[in-house]
């Protein structure tokens, strides 16, 4: 079966420097990838790439075995709600209340009517624990609840793969479990899902692969096991000991 | 010396005289704020276009507007330019050389407002499948007018104090009835009504700007 998101070959430049060398990973469908590595590893970028927030020098990013790099602009919006994407600043609209950050892209991109969307993001809210707080403000939430909304805003839409992007390291420790906790509803239901994260033990938890980036290179990729057990690299064992000693 | 500022005889007779002149200031204030928000906007909007060839010239009109005194400007437009053949009505004059001055200004403000919002409020909207014009109508604008709001208002004040040089190429509008009313009578009441009526048009706008600013610093 072709994995829900393939990403080959990828490239990408700023000006000289390249942040991102031949990478390639793949998340089949259902599957729980996680990416680790130290910070300027690339790994977010490599993340905002797969909806072509950061547009690639070169390489394919396929999703559903479809080359998105290939469409036009124009046809990039539709093909971005394929993508849910989850910030590490949530990035919630301040001006509308909650149910309407969930109901926006809904009748703008999918033009779906009024009561439909109003429905499926009451539905989506309720996924995340959150339909009590559809009319508030989202300055009126915690961060952890801000999160969650803003991942029932990205799931309204029937994405095909989740995009995190360090979803939890905005948050105070207390409200972490809440995300995670969410996330794994998620994988429970069989959503696919590609994670930038440093939630270590989350990732032995839950993940299906690892993929460790370091320098813009994927170093190594496999089971949880092998990566937290048995890491085959040197820059894998030391970046683990690192993050383990704190 | 109450007769010569304050003769409530010669303000009545002079006040249809002045209420023409409100009217006209106040048909003014309608183009020029009423274009100059929108065409501000659109201003703004290039000026601040990761576009370089939309974001230059915008620069330029907006940096030349703010920088030319708005009766330099009146003056040339008015009796410069018929020397080039081309004539046109007061109004119309008056209404372009404010119109440029101010829409410079809006388009100042409006900028701010764009540059105060954190970039993870056009990936948001992006990311969730919302084309520019999408995002900028839904997202961004709404958010940057909100934040500006005080200054929108606070400059729109300085607009319609602005119309007052209008009557340097008698229009009538209310400054310049007023003078009239008062050359006319030999007396200065007309102006002190006339400053009467600009006072209660805009005291209500510098009361709404400053509960704002307060509101806003809280």
């Amino acid at each position: 079966m072709t994995p829900m998101l393939e990403v080959a070959a990828l490239e990408k430049r700023f000006g000289d420097t390249t942040v991102l060398r031949n990478i390639n990973l793949k998340v089949g469908r259902g599957e729980l990838v996680f990416v680790i590595g130290p910070s300027g590893s690339g790994k977010s970028t490599m993340l905002r790439c797969c909806n072509r927030l950061e547009e690639p020098t070169s390489g394919s990013i396929l999703i559903d075995g479809k080359n998105i790099m290939n469409a036009l602009s124009k046809n990039l919006n539709t093909l971005r709600l394929q993508t849910g994407m989850v910030f590490q600043g949530f990035h919630l609209y301040p001006h509308m209340s909650v149910v309407r950050n969930v109901m926006l892209a809904q009748t703008l991109a999918m033009k779906r009517g009024k009561a439909e969307a109003k429905a499926r993001a009451m539905d989506m809210l309720d996924r995340v624990g959150l339909a009590h707080k559809a009319d508030a403000m989202p300055t009126e939430l915690s961060g952890g609840q801000q999160q969650r909304v803003a991942i029932a805003r990205a799931l309204a839409l029937d994405p095909k793969v989740m995009l995190f992007d360090e979803p939890t390291s905005a948050l105070d420790p207390e409200l972490v479990g809440s995300v995670l906790k969410v996330m794994k509803d998620l994988k429970a239901q069989g959503m696919t899902m590609l994670v930038v994260s440093h939630e270590m033990g989350f990732a032995r938890e839950a993940a299906d692969r690892v993929v460790f980036m370091d320098g813009g290179v994927v170093v190594e990729q496999g089971p949880p096991e092998a990566i937290f057990g048995n890491p085959q690299h040197e820059r894998t064992r030391a970046f683990l000991s690192r993050v383990s000693s704190h | 010396m109450i007769e010569m500022f304050f003769n409530l005889d010669i303000m009545r007779q002079s006040l249809p005289l002045l209420m023409g002149g409100l009217w006209m200031t106040l048909k003014l204030c309608a183009v020029v704020i009423g274009l100059g928000l929108v065409g501000g906007l659109f201003l703004s909007l290039a000026a601040t276009s990761p576009r370089r060839w939309l974001r230059w010239p915008a620069m330029a009109v907006i940096d030349l507007m703010r920088a030319l005194p708005p009766l330099v400007l009146l003056i040339f437009i008015y009796s410069g330019l018929p020397f080039a053949g081309l004539e046109m009505p007061a109004f119309a004059a008056v209404a372009i050389a404010f119109l440029l001055n101010n829409s410079a200004y809006y388009a100042e403000v409006y900028r701010a407002g764009l540059e105060s919002l954190p970039k993870g409020q056009w990936e948001a909207a992006r990311a969730t499948g919302l084309s520019m014009p999408q995002t900028l109508r839904h997202v961004i604008i709404p958010q940057a007018v909100r934040n500006v709001l005080p200054d929108l208002l606070s400059n729109t004040v300085e607009v319609v104090k602005l119309t007052s040089l209008a009557s340097v190429v008698s229009l009538a509008e209310l400054l310049y009835q007023a003078n009239m009313a008062r050359s006319v009578t030999y007396n200065s009441s007309p102006l002190v009504l006339a400053a009467a009526i600009y006072l209660v048009l805009l005291w209500p706008m510098v009361r709404l700007v400053s509960r704002y600013q307060r509101k806003l610093s809280i």
